[in-house]
C-alpha cells in the first residue's frame, strides 16, 4: 500500500458566524472570525490517496487526473469565494475549517475509481493551524 | 566604518477583500481582475515582513528594540487590518483598491510617521506564498 498526495492551494473569505446565536454570542466564541463583513484566507489542502501501484504504469494513480478532479469538484467552486454565501455543497453549513475538509471529502469520493481509496485530506487555514479528516 | 544594519520583524493579518475600480463596468473589472472580483470578497493570508535599516544605539547595541517594533506594528497595522474586510471595514481601502501593492505602499505610510527618522523602512507583503510585493524599492 503506496500513500500519494497531491497538494493543492485556494483563497477565501468566510466568517464564523452560529446564526442562532446573538451576535454578542457570537462575539464571545468566535472572537474577531465572527466579523459581520468576513475575512479570508489562503487554504492550503493536503489530498491523500491510498492504494498499491499499478502494474503497468506504477501509479497508485494519475496525479494528473487527481489533480483534475480536486480542481473541478473543489477548486473551481471554492478558489475567490465566499464559503458562507457562494458554495452550494457548503450551504447551511458552519465553514469551519474541520466542517471543510469533510465536506471536500463527501464531493471528493464519488468521482475516485473503485481501485483508489481516499486517505486524508489535511487542509491548512494559515500556516500555523490546520485540520486533518480521515473518514470516519 | 558604517555600524548601520538591517533588523526585521514578521508578522501576519488574515483579511477579506476583492479587487474592484469603482469606476469601471462589472464587466470590466471582470476582464482585468479576474475572479479577485468576484463580488462576495474572498481572503488571504497575509505575512509581512518590515524592514529597518539603521546605526546601532552604543548604549543599546539595538538598532530598533524588536519587541517595540512589534506593538508598533500590531497598533498601526495588524489591529486596523487582521480579521477585516479590506474594503469595508477599513478607512484607508474606502476609495482605494485593495491591491498587494497598495496594501505595502499604505502599511508604509502608517509605520513611517511613528518611526524615528533616522531610520529606514522597507516592507514586504506576502498576499500568498508566491505572490509579494515591496515598498520602497531599492
Amino acid at each position: 500500500m503506496v500513500y500519494l498526495t497531491r497538494v493543492e492551494h485556494f483563497n477565501a473569505a468566510h466568517k464564523l458566524y452560529n446564526p442562532t446565536w446573538t451576535a454578542e454570542k457570537n462575539d464571545e466564541v468566535f472572537g474577531k472570525c465572527a466579523n459581520e463583513n468576513w475575512h479570508g484566507h489562503n487554504y492550503e489542502l493536503y489530498v491523500t490517496v491510498k492504494g498499491n501501484p499499478d502494474k503497468d504504469t506504477g501509479f497508485v494513480f494519475d496525479v494528473k487526473r487527481l489533480s483534475l478532479i480536486i480542481k473541478d469538484h473543489i477548486l473551481d467552486k471554492l478558489d475567490h469565494r465566499n464559503l458562507n454565501i457562494d458554495v452550494e455543497f457548503l450551504s447551511g453549513q458552519f465553514c469551519s475549517t474541520e466542517n471543510l475538509a469533510i465536506a471536500i471529502w463527501q464531493q471528493l469520493t464519488p468521482h475516485l475509481p473503485q481501485a483508489v481509496q481516499l486517505h486524508c485530506i489535511k487542509l491548512y487555514e494559515t500556516p500555523r493551524i490546520f485540520v486533518e479528516y480521515f473518514g470516519n | 566604518m558604517s555600524q548601520k544594519v538591517a533588523v526585521y520583524r514578521r508578522e501576519h493579518f488574515n483579511a477579506a477583500h476583492r479587487l474592484y475600480n469603482k469606476d469601471w463596468a462589472n464587466e470590466k473589472n471582470t476582464d482585468v481582475f479576474g475572479k479577485c472580483s468576484l463580488p462576495n470578497y474572498h481572503g488571504h493570508n497575509y505575512e509581512l515582513e518590515v524592514k529597518i535599516v539603521g546605526e546601532i544605539d552604543p548604549e543599546t547595541g539595538f538598532v530598533i528594540d524588536l519587541k517595540k517594533l512589534s506593538d508598533i506594528v500590531k497598533e498601526n497595522v495588524l489591529d486596523k487590518f487582521d480579521h477585516k474586510n479590506l474594503n469595508l471595514d477599513t478607512k484607508e481601502f474606502k476609495e482605494l483598491n485593495p491591491t498587494a501593492e497598495n496594501i505595502a505602499v499604505t502599511i508604509y505610510q502608517l509605520l513611517r510617521p511613528v518611526l524615528e527618522p533616522g531610520l529606514d523602512l522597507y516592507i514586504r507583503l506576502y498576499e500568498t506564498p508566491r505572490n509579494f510585493v515591496e515598498y520602497p524599492v531599492g
